[in-house]
């Protein structure tokens, strides 16, 4: 599904990711943890295309095609999702009409007709279910005035609606009260299957209890430090990242 | 990159059976009014700061905004009579002559020239321009073969309509709206007079009225706009054309919307219409204005007078949709110079609401106003401006409170790319007499690019203690962000820009006529063509 071998990215001639390899296959989830500033939204970011992170080396296939080619419509076309961690407002536009809109983009692009009005609004009410999402929020415009968790929960819905094959969650753990962490990671496992991938970047393993990760990894200064499985979440609870420097010393040593 | 190429139905809507031309008209009420800021001294009122905005960053991919194509820049061939460039009172003598005037008409215009001599052109805009010779300039210009029917007109002239998608033949005339068509300093024909006429609604050209109606005109022409009024509302009082007029009887509900489109077509010559409406006690009406323009290398001047008088419980919707060519979005050569006088005056319990979505021009001046005489009257102004390419425009409102009572709503959405340059200037006035008067403004501006800017000169000034008054202005920049979100949804970068500035006017663009909100929307997306890099 994704396959990114030593990337480097940089901004502003800074570089933040430093050479990260991973391999993604369809169906698995993956945690990616890490302290403040490693470069989880940098990576997140430069997947779904954002242009001013400038990519220094490296590469990235994304269902064998080389994603680094597609600019961020066409990647979101294919089926690449991002869930931002600070998504956006767009006053005057409503959050229906926009996901319309975005729906028979990704449709179009697939070869298929665009959704009627009434289909539409079906799957839309369907979908927001799946979320709970606050039906007023449907009209209202995009996360205009939203509060932090309407917005997380707002980022999966819109998921839930484009159905993509590889979903990238950057935080939306982060600002959701108790019931609403469980309501979302629901949502997340109603649409795990065989043939779609996520990506969780999060800083609690409390998500992961609902979420559970086929792999975890650390991403700390720009690298990935270690990989594993879900105990990996449980000890760095226990342990924070501190750890790891030390042992990535011994390694580098070695 | 284009955002939405012309024809291709631009995101929010479905599409409309109206022709995208009749939106570009231009329904300006231009209040070219005293210098606000010398009134404003005068009366020693106290001034809002003036905010001013100017985009310096230019991270950003929405730098280049440039190549929006104007779609409506053809000339027509056809037989012109024309009057040789100059200006003094034996050309407005002749005007007045062409026409078939009567001698206190022709005085008033006299009158209205003289004192145009005294005058001089305002300098207090936020708008640059080489001078305007007036003498350089034509000030008629008709198609030689004059009309009593549809039959008669220019067939040339005919298919010039058509191609801008008004079929001025009744039985392919738009549905449910009544055109008065003038091209150049003529009306050339108007729909469905017969059918208004039932309910005793005069809908027709100036010049018409003139002939018709003359107790009308005489009573009601210059009684908003004095001839006086300022440099550009004189010069139009000297030498105005032709243009609509409009009368509903008391009572009387204009059963169809009533639109005049105004196309200039002749090079060098100055267009100066004249619209009046008048709507008696109880009536109602709404009426849209569009217009178009060749391409070309030279400015033409564009000084219109639009009146509107709006007696008891009268109601008087006036929507423009302006897009006159803007100018060569590189070298900022040719385009419209447009410079409207629009004001309207309320009766007790009345209303008056402008609604302006300005695309065009190279330089637009124009403060549609309102004068609430009448206890408990109305008065509403929302407006678009879009700057793009190297256009200017400085453009408002007037909301003189005299009447108890009285309350008005101004709704201003500014938008700038590539170079331009979008000032807001509103005045709020709040007389002595106007007790438990009331406004609200609303100011918000919007940046596209790096090298446009915006600013804000709101002056109010209130000499009663029981009036509410009340300001907000925004200032945004379409933000990469927000782009980047659009993206990652999978829209492209051109529907998104469309869509965020459409979601940004969507408070003005509700209380367009329905199908003109839709045109009105695809404009804004063509005109945005090429704003992002
Ligand atoms: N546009 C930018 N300009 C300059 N520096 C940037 C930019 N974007 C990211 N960075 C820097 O890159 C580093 C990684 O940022 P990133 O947002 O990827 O971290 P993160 O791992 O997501 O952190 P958090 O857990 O706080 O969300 C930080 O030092 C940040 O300041
Ligand atoms: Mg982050």
């Amino acid at each position: 599904m994704l396959e990114l071998n030593n990337l480097h990215v940089a901004i502003g001639g800074n570089e933040i990711l430093k050479g990260i390899d991973l391999k993604i296959n369809a169906g698995e989830v993956h945690a990616i943890m890490g302290p403040n500033g490693s470069g989880k939204s940098t990576l997140a970011s430069v997947l779904a295309g954002r242009e001013e992170y400038e990519v220094t080396s490296g590469e990235v296939l994304f269902q064998g095609e080389n994603l680094l080619e597609l600019d961020a419509e066409t990647r979101a076309r294919e089926g690449l999702f991002l869930a931002f961690q600070y998504p956006v407002e767009i006053p005057g536009v409503g959050n229906t009409y926009f996901l319309r809109t975005a729906l028979n983009a990704v449709r179009e692009h697939r070869g298929q007709a665009p959704l009627d009005a009434m289909d539409f609004l079906q799957l839309v009410k369907e979908k927001a279910d799946v979320v709970k999402l606050d039906p007023s929020l449907l009209k209202r415009a995009v996360n205009e005035g939203f509060s932090g968790g309407e917005k997380k929960r707002n980022e999966i819905f819109h998921m839930a609606v484009l159905e993509p094959k590889l979903a990238i969650l950057d935080e939306t753990d982060s600002g959701l009260d108790i019931d609403a962490l469980r309501i979302v990671s629901e949502g997340v496992n109603s649409l795990r299957d065989s043939e779609r991938s996520f990506i969780v970047i999060t800083h609690y393993q409390r998500l992961l209890d609902h979420i559970i990760p086929d792999f975890v990894h650390v991403l700390k200064d720009g690298r990935i430090v270690e990989s594993g499985g879900r105990e990996l979440a449980l000890e760095l609870e226990a342990r924070g990242y501190d750890w790891l420097d030390s042992k990535a010393a011994v390694e580098t040593a070695r | 990159m284009q955002i939405g190429p012309p024809g291709r139905q631009v995101a929010l809507s479905p599409s409309p059976q109206l022709p995208l031309s009749l939106l570009n008209a231009e329904i300006s009420i231009q209040e070219p009014g005293n210098d606000p800021t010398s009134s404003l001294v005068l009366l020693g009122a106290r001034p809002l700061s003036g905010n001013e905005v100017h985009m310096t960053d230019s991270t950003t991919t929405l730098e280049e905004f440039a190549n929006r194509e104007y779609e409506h820049g053809f000339v027509t061939d056809v037989e012109q009579e024309t009057f040789p460039p100059g200006l003094n009172e034996d050309v407005v003598r002749a005007i007045s002559a062409k026409k078939n005037e009567p001698d206190w008409l022709t005085q008033w215009r006299l009158k209205a020239f003289r004192h145009w001599q005294t005058m001089e052109e305002p300098s207090w805009p936020k708008v640059h321009y080489e001078p305007i010779d007036y003498q350089a300039i034509s000030y008629f210009a008709a198609p030689k073969k004059l009309l009593d029917s549809l039959d008669e007109v220019d067939p040339e002239i005919l298919t010039t309509y058509k191609k801008l998608g008004i079929p001025l033949d009744e039985q392919k005339a738009l549905a449910g709206v009544a055109v008065d068509a003038v091209f150049d300093s003529v009306s050339v024909a108007t729909t469905y007079k017969d059918k208004l006429a039932e309910k005793g609604i005069i809908f027709c050209s100036f010049s018409e009225a003139v002939q018709d109606h003359p107790e009308l005109i005489k009573k009601h022409l210059g009684s908003v706009v004095p001839h006086t009024d300022n440099f550009f509302a004189a010069l139009n009082s000297a030498v105005f054309s032709d243009g609509s007029f409009v009368y509903i009887p008391k009572g009387v509900r204009c059963p169809m919307e009533l639109s005049t489109y105004f196309r200039i077509n002749a090079s060098n010559t100055g267009q100066f219409e004249r619209t009046l409406i008048v709507a008696d006690e109880d009536a109602q009406v709404s009426y849209l204005e569009g217009c178009t323009a060749p391409q070309r290398d030279e400015n033409q001047l564009h000084a219109a007078v639009v009146e509107l008088v709006a007696l008891d419980r009268a109601n008087i919707k006036y929507s423009t949709v302006q897009n006159w060519y803007p100018g060569d979005k590189e070298t900022g050569k040719g385009g419209i110079f447009n410079f409207v006088t629009k004001r309207g005056v309320c009766g007790e319990k009345s209303k008056i609401s402008w609604t302006q979505v300005e695309t065009g021009s190279a330089i637009t001046w124009k403060y549609p106003s309102v004068i609430l005489k009448g206890d408990k009257s109305i008065g509403e102004f929302y407006s678009v401006a879009l700057t793009a390419g190297r256009q200017q425009a400085d453009t408002g409102t007037k909301m003189v409170h005299l009447g108890k009572d009285t309350s008005s709503t101004i709704i201003s959405k500014g938008i700038s790319a590539g170079k331009g340059q979008n000032s807001y200037r509103g005045l709020v006035k709040v007389t002595k007499s106007a007790d438990n008067a009331r406004n609200f403004s609303q100011c918000d501006s919007m940046l596209i690019g790096s090298q446009c800017g915006a600013h804000t000169f709101p002056y109010i000034e209130v000499r009663n203690p029981t009036a509410q008054v009340e300001h907000e202005a925004t200032t945004s920049k379409i933000g990469e962000d927000q782009i980047f979100y659009c993206n990652q949804r999978g829209l492209s970068t051109e529907d998104a820009v469309t869509m965020i500035v459409n979601g940004f006017c969507k408070e003005v663009f509700k209380e367009l006529p329905m199908e003109f909100a839709v045109e009105a929307q695809k404009l804004l997306g063509v005109s945005l063509e090429g704003s992002v890099g």
